[in-house]
């Protein structure tokens, strides 16, 4: 099923809470709302004709231009990305869902975005990969922790103003 | 039926043993490098398996975000270290996909070739460390007999033995090379004077010659070997919705009877590369009466189906190789297209999955105009076929537990990254 098509499926069944259709790039992609996201995986995934079996990656990015000289900054925000596949109908699709960069825009609480985790048993961990990397509190996670970094780590390395931690358990940085 | 006293299996019942942490790693040698796993026990059975890695996190993709796409294949070697020409593939695709463009006929030979050689001997480390988990030494020895003759190769073609930043984006670092001299372990094996100058095509061909016979041999040490098959077949059953819905990929996938390879399957840029060749993509149930026949204790998707997958695709990569090596002389155009170190990567985002030895290894790119990308993310085959691991050991004995994660085939420095 080509992508317009998937989109028009969501848009009837869940209206304004699909956002827009990107077109005209190299992968298309469809936005959702942060509140309908585990709803329209589970659509996604159970409805005959769509069957997204598997959830190939998901991934967080944090749009922040930090380079001053760039002409035209983007608008600063978190987005996570779906990449999904179906097996037995041999189509792909891919989801966006846009936060802000921090919850009520208070530095350091992170956004919340809905889980897909009881979806796609991978959305677990790559889920817990996000929230380590990049900072996302995915509400309804069975168990939110680091995965990749140490447990008493600070920050989320993959945000675009982190800045490394001079000292760790008496190691020194840079 | 009820019991008495004297009946001995009272005694089994009676015994009750009390719950247990036992730490499995980080330096457990079946774990295949930093692995630990937390293992809830009660006596022999295992209740709950919890995997923790992150011992070797580098943050390659932060370390990506500031170093131009040819600066970061280095990187990519150091993932899959077994399968670093595998890795170099699946990211210089993806950067060509961003920037559009397309690798001539030669270069897209040329990376069958190296492609599939590194398959192979990715598969025979898969295969040798997976008889040392179950307390067999000899066919790692065997394996690593052979590989050494690939690594060799390799050598020839670009200098490096395991992380050999070969493919590059455009095609590859170098041609192959006209004049070398028989590797050693390939003259001793074959008898031949080991100072024997001969093309390095032909060098692999005499390889390939060898080695295809010597498939039976590995199928006698272990394929049908009958404490490997109690060891194996029967255990540690993905069923194929478990595997779809935890991302598995590889030959995990096709031993839980999943028909799917990106060599086939996958987007045209990848695909492109496999048009005309002729090959079989092994999926589980086999039956195929090769080798003696399937055991029969063996059950879809068990630690067996997986080894025996990985086992017929050495097969088929030498017919894949061989094919290749008879298209390389009369390929058309140049083995590289020219891809500056500081060009500009345009506004815009992709994401790439090729079949690495061990999975579908996807890469995702966003560029923004600058030679840097804005985000690079490295999707790790291993990684979500790791994250099976916990409800595939549940209710399991401890041995059996190298076992089934052998049989997964991991690689930390992937999953880490």
């Amino acid at each position: 099923m080509k992508i317009e098509e998937i989109y028009q499926r969501l848009v009837s069944r869940f209206g304004d809470a699909i956002r827009e259709l990107k077109t005209g790039v190299k992968d298309p992609w469809i936005e959702v709302a942060p509140t309908a996201i585990a709803d329209v995986s589970e659509f996604l995934r159970t409805e005959s004709d769509l069957k997204f079996e598997a959830l190939n990656d998901l991934t967080a990015a944090d749009w922040l231009e930090t380079d001053a000289k760039k002409k035209t900054p983007c608008d600063p925000h978190v987005e996570v990305v779906y990449h999904l596949y179906s097996y037995s109908l041999k189509h792909t699709c891919k989801l966006k869902v846009k936060v802000p960069r921090w919850k009520d825009g208070v530095a350091g609480e992170l956004p919340e975005i809905p889980s897909v985790s009881h979806v796609w048993g991978i959305g677990d961990w790559h889920e817990r990969e996000a929230y380590d990397l990049v900072g996302i509190h995915f509400t309804n996670h069975p168990n939110l922790r680091r995965i990749l970094c140490p447990e008493d780590w600070e920050g989320h390395p993959l945000r675009k103003d982190y800045e490394f931690p001079l000292e760790y358990h008496g190691v020194r940085g840079k | 039926m009820s019991l008495t006293l004297e009946d001995p299996r009272i005694v089994e019942f009676d015994v009750r043993t009390d719950e247990m942490l036992v730490n499995m790693g980080p330096q457990h040698p079946s774990t295949h490098g930093v692995l630990r796993l937390l293992l809830r026990t009660d006596g022999e059975i295992v209740h709950e398996v919890t995997p923790h890695i992150g011992y070797l996190h580098r943050c390659a993709e932060k370390i990506g975000e500031n170093l131009s796409p040819p600066q970061w294949i280095p990187y990519t070697d150091r993932m899959d270290y077994l399968a670093a020409m595998n890795m170099n593939l699946g990211f210089s695709l993806t950067v060509e996909k961003l920037i559009g463009m397309e690798v001539p006929e030669k270069a897209m030979t040329l990376r069958v070739i190296i492609g599939e050689l590194n398959r192979i001997a990715s598969h025979l480390v898969g295969m040798g460390a997976y008889g040392l988990d179950l307390g067999t030494f000899s066919p790692f020895l065997y394996a690593f007999r052979e590989r050494e003759i690939i690594l060799d190769l390799l050598e020839e073609v670009c200098g490096a033995r395991l992380t050999y930043s070969y493919i590059t984006i455009g095609g590859t670092t170098h041609d192959l090379p006209d004049q070398i001299t028989i590797p050693p372990g390939l003259a001793q094996l074959t008898e031949r004077n080991p100072n024997m100058q001969l093309s390095w095509i032909n060098a692999l061909r005499m390889f390939l010659d060898w080695m295809g016979p010597r498939i039976k041999e590995y199928h006698t040490l272990l394929t049908r070997n009958a404490i490997f098959v109690r060891r194996t077949a029967g255990l540690g059953i993905l069923s194929p919705e478990m595997a779809m819905s935890y991302g598995c990929t590889g030959p995990v996938l096709r031993g839980s009877g999943v028909d799917y390879d990106l060599r086939r399957d996958g987007e045209a840029i990848y695909t492109r590369m496999y048009e005309g060749y002729k090959f079989k993509i092994p999926v589980a149930p086999f039956s195929d009466p090769a080798f003696g026949g399937i055991p029969q204790e063996v059950a879809l998707g068990d630690n067996w189906c997986r080894f025996f997958v990985r086992m017929m695709e050495v097969a088929q990569s030498i017919e894949i190789i061989r094919q290749a090596l008879d298209r390389y002389p009369t390929s058309k155009g140049e083995y590289r297209l020219p891809f500056k170190m500081n060009q500009k990567l345009p506004a815009d985002e992709v994401y790439l999955e090729t079949e690495c030895p061990k999975g579908s290894m996807g890469f995702y790119l966003v560029g923004d105009g600058d030679a840097e990308p804005f985000r690079v993310r490295a999707k790790s085959s291993c990684f979500c076929n790791l994250s099976v691991t916990g409800p595939l050991c549940q209710g399991v004995l401890i041995a059996d537990i190298p076992s089934i994660v052998g049989s997964l085939d991991i690689v930390m420095g992937e999953i880490d990254r």
